[in-house]
């Protein structure tokens, strides 16, 4: 064979967002015609790594070079990348769902002229690219009415329309079944033998053994390792390493000999719908406890399920159809509310501080007291107390030294860090027994996450009980007494940290999905 | 030594204040313009301009005031109002005037109906998740038309003199003189005394938030608010007491801004709108029943306009289906004048007065200066658009900042 083109070569990529730094020395070489996978963890940096080649962050936005079929580029914006066939799929799909299929194969790319569009030319030429993504719908049905795999091939369809060389996929098949998944994966491949160069995100390993010609693992940041199916067979245990391989030191704060009670607050058989679609199971019979004084984790990918069990646990306030018994202390609870919630004692501090966590143009002290108002105000004629308010949300950020100007200035203009700690003393102040965590150090820097360890530390010191979801599996280890993992809705496995490692976490969510 | 920046220098307190000084300073300008310009030697400020701005603009604050409540939950907006007005103003004429229903008897059925109208919206908008928009379009156009069944297209005048009296007389003793001055002496008394209250509360509250460690503010701007407040106060009661007393509608007006003003600055319940504007989602995670708030704003819009439509029936002696159009632009321009956000979270009721008391300057300022009535609702119109595309860019400067 002769010497492989190489079509595409990223060298030294560094990007960052303030003071957090999301890439730094990545290097990816594409060869023509090849299917190239990138691995990692959540956070790893490949979302962000794909942004970066496509333009949606523009040139100037970070440091290294992009050599495309030979020409070094510099491009301002996605419209740019995708002049020159390089065309990337979102994980959530950019489709108008009240538009037809035609309508959105061409969106932005047009048949006709500005003034007048061609709707015969749209529909004739939709049906053509539909054809060759194997779609067979009519091109004006409502993209709504369609399921989420056909939605998908419009997207490679929209791909196929602007003449694409290069297509990057987001995690393409993970809210696809099965069947749907292995029709897009084999379409990839008789894309290849077009011509077409892929890029594919994926966690399910088997898939990209399946799929890609070379691998190429991304860590912290960087990029660790190009494999070579033509070398080295794919293994599983052998990504899995590159993918989770770093060292852990010092990153915890250590928690002084600690007593673990009774089992303090147990969730069994719950069971829990998806709001929307009937008959999804989010939550399928889990069982969970926790004891006084003890850190609990909860392992999984994106989408195992992790937030709407929390959720649904807190007052209801996920799902549909939720059934299985809570206790508290042996007790029965009935929690219908997210107040009735609060009052016995469980706080939710959401993975979303922006959007479900704190007002944002508020002050930090009117955010600290929110979830207990009654607190700081008369019980009779709820009037509030502002000065108590100010002195409360200043012991909270004396005790977590935030950083701000005083706690008059708005939630909005602090650092990720110090909004986390704003939203943890928030839900300190509602003075909860049982504190669902929910990753509560996703996208912060590495100081204020040793600051929100030695807070949760705190806690369980004084006899709380902490349940702990992230995506970052190494603060599960260092953090946690017990970890639970979770995989599409079930708890799979469950194992004292003595006995955990990623390696183990890993492999318990690939064997569920085999099942 | 926690902090000591909170109380912020005078051009805070200016910037803070500003439609306040905007309000002044147009006021002052009418004044001189009209002495001035137009050799109208009474000017703007005197007593009867100021008795008159008060009663001809009563209904505004009221529905301002109600206005910002919903506007807090995040900028939605009433548009029913108006029409709430005359539905109100309606049932008023017909049980006064037709069913010959005692006055404070027809008082209280119409706050009821007012309350009942709002509460309907509020069942919609709360709990089967319709737009705003949508509930209260509906609404103005169906108690618009109710109105016009209900008095079969006709106008009513009321037979009880004594209702409107109640609402457009004066509070007065009326015995005293200065020089050859009339001055009513109640009227100052009245005035003293709440300038007296006023004076002690801030002094007992600045007294207690320094001693007890809290920010307060540093010794001379609050001297010079409590001075800013003393001779408002007085200033006020001395043009009220040299024309005929204190009118009885600014007695309503104060007691219902004194309580709403209360109740979104001070109480739970009050916090909870700002957070549930500010961001529904957390103010939902906070455990906050943002149903039952959203609820709460709307049936209370729905009262405020039942006591607007009693004014507005009082000041007319008679009720009329077309009675109240065009209110509720009124009510939500005032909001925005007065500072409230379209996206809501931000907004005082003292701000929406202010924005309202704004609207009314201008109206019989350039009333009075001869401006063409065509050109006064221009004028208002613009005012409105600088007005916030002002807080607009003064909110980007800050965050820029």
């Amino acid at each position: 064979m002769a010497d492989p083109k190489i079509l595409l070569e990223m060298k030294d990529i560094k990007k960052t967002f303030g003071p957090v730094v999301a890439l730094h020395d990545v290097n990816l070489q594409i060869v023509e015609g090849e299917i190239h996978a990138l691995c990692g963890e959540n956070g790893a940096g490949k979302s962000t790594l794909m942004n970066v080649l496509s333009g949606v962050y523009p040139f100037g936005s970070y440091s290294g070079d992009i050599v495309y079929n030979g020409e070094l580029c510099q491009f301002a914006g996605i419209k740019d990348s995708e002049k020159r066939g390089i065309v990337i799929i979102h994980q959530e799909l950019a489709l108008i769902p009240f538009l037809s299929i035609g309508e959105n194969l061409f969106l932005g790319n047009e048949r006709g002229v500005k003034a007048r569009i061609d709707w015969d030319k749209t529909y004739a030429d939709a049906a053509k690219f539909m054809k060759q993504v194997g779609l067979d719908e009519n091109p004006h049905t409502l993209v709504k009415d369609i399921g989420v795999g056909k939605q998908q091939l419009v997207e490679i369809a929209k791909a196929l329309a602007k003449s694409v060389r290069l297509l990057i996929l987001d995690e393409p098949t993970a809210s696809l079944n099965e069947r749907d998944s292995k029709n897009l994966l084999d379409l990839l491949l008789s894309l290849k033998k077009e011509g077409v160069t892929s890029i594919i995100i994926s966690h399910k390993l088997e898939e990209i053994a399946y799929v890609a010609d070379r691998i190429t693992v991304i860590r912290d940041g960087a990029s660790i390792q190009t494999m070579d199916k033509k070398e080295t067979p794919f293994s599983q245990p052998l990504i899995i390493k590159a993918m989770v391989g770093r060292e852990l030191t010092n990153r915890f704060p250590k928690r002084e000999n600690q007593t673990i009670g009774e089992v303090e607050f147990a969730v069994k058989n719950w069971t829990v719908y998806h709001p929307l679609y009937e008959g999804r199971k989010v939550c399928d019979n889990v069982n969970i406890n926790v004891r006084r004084g003890e850190i609990v984790g909860i392992s999984g990918l994106m989408g195992a399920g992790r937030t709407e069990l929390a959720m649904s646990i807190f007052g209801k306030s996920y799902g549909a159809n939720i059934s299985g018994e809570l206790y508290r202390h042996g007790k029965a609870l009935k929690l219908n509310t997210i107040k009735e919630a609060i009052d016995n004692g469980i706080a939710y501090v959401t993975e979303d501080r922006k959007g479900n966590g704190l007002v944002l143009g508020d002050a930090i002290s009117r955010n600290a007291t929110l979830a207990r108002m009654d607190k700081v105000s008369s019980r009779r004629f709820k009037v509030i107390d502002h000065d108590q308010e100010v002195k409360v949300a200043d012991s909270y950020r004396q005790q977590f030294s935030t950083k701000c100007a005083s706690v008059r200035q708005n939630v909005g203009n602090l650092s990720g860090g110090n909004q986390q700690k704003v939203l943890l003393g928030k839900w300190l102040f509602a003075d909860p027994e049982v504190l669902i965590l929910d990753e509560p150090t996703r996208g912060i820097d590495v100081g204020a996450k040793y600051d929100i360890y030695v807070i949760i530390n705190q806690l369980v010191a004084d006899g709380k009980c902490v349940i702990m979801i992230s995506s970052e599996m190494p603060e599960l280890l260092g953090m946690c007494d017990r970890i639970y993992v979770m995989n599409e809705g079930k708890i799979v496995a469950e194992m004292p940290v003595q006995e955990a490692s990623q390696e183990k976490i890993m492999a318990a969510i690939l064997q569920s999905d085999k099942k | 030594m926690a902090e000591t920046n909170t109380g912020g220098g005078i051009w805070e307190v200016l910037k803070k204040n500003t439609m306040l000084i905007a309000l002044v300073l147009v006021m002052a300008f009418f004044h001189f313009y009209l002495i001035y310009g137009q050799g109208n030697p009474r000017g703007f400020i005197n007593p009867a301009t100021i008795t008159n701005l008060i009663s001809q603009n009563a209904y505004v604050i009221v529905l301002a005031t109600g206005m910002l409540l919903c506007i807090l939950t995040g900028g939605n907006i009433d548009l029913s109002v108006g029409s709430i007005v005359a539905l109100v103003g309606a049932l008023a004429g017909v049980f006064m005037t037709n069913w010959g229903i005692h006055p404070a008897l027809a008082v209280l059925m119409c706050l009821v109906a007012g309350l009942l109208i709002g509460a309907f919206h509020g069942f919609w908008i709360a709990y089967m998740k319709i737009p705003p928009f949508i509930v209260t379009l509906a609404g103005m156009m169906l108690w618009r038309g109710l109105a016009l069944v209900v008095l079969n297209g006709n106008t009513i005048a009321l037979s009880r003199e004594n209702y409107s009296g109640y609402w457009t007389g004066f509070l007065s003793y009326g015995k005293g003189h200065i020089g050859t001055q009339r001055v009513d002496e109640l009227t100052l008394i009245v005035g003293a005394i709440l300038t007296l209250i006023l004076v002690v509360t801030q002094i007992r509250d600045h007294l207690h938030k320094s001693r007890s460690g809290y920010a307060a503010e540093s010794g001379f701007l609050f001297g010079f608010k409590l001075l800013l407040y003393i001779v408002v106060m007085l200033g006020v009661t001395w043009l009220l007491a040299c024309n005929k007393g204190i009118p009885v509608i600014l007695i309503v007006i104060a007691v219902i801004v004194a309580g709403y003003h209360y109740f979104t600055a001070r109480t739970v319940p009050g916090r909870y709108l700002y957070a549930i504007g500010g961001n529904e989602k957390a103010a939902r995670m906070s455990g906050v029943n943002t149903n039952r708030m959203m609820f709460f704003a709307y049936a209370n819009m729905g009262f405020l306009s039942g006591v607007a439509a009693l004014m507005c029936v009082a000041r007319l002696n008679s009720a009329s289906p077309s009675a109240g159009t065009g209110y509720e632009l009124d009510a939500i321009a005032s909001c925005f004048i007065g500072g409230a956000s379209a996206y809501g979270g931000t907004g005082t009721v003292a701000g929406a007065v202010i924005g309202a008391i704004f609207m009314g300057v201008l109206n019989q300022g350039m009333s009075l200066a001869g401006v063409d009535a065509n050109w006064q609702q221009a004028v208002k119109g613009s005012v409105l658009l600088i007005a916030v595309v002002f807080d607009v860019i003064s909110q980007k400067r800050k965050q820029s900042a």
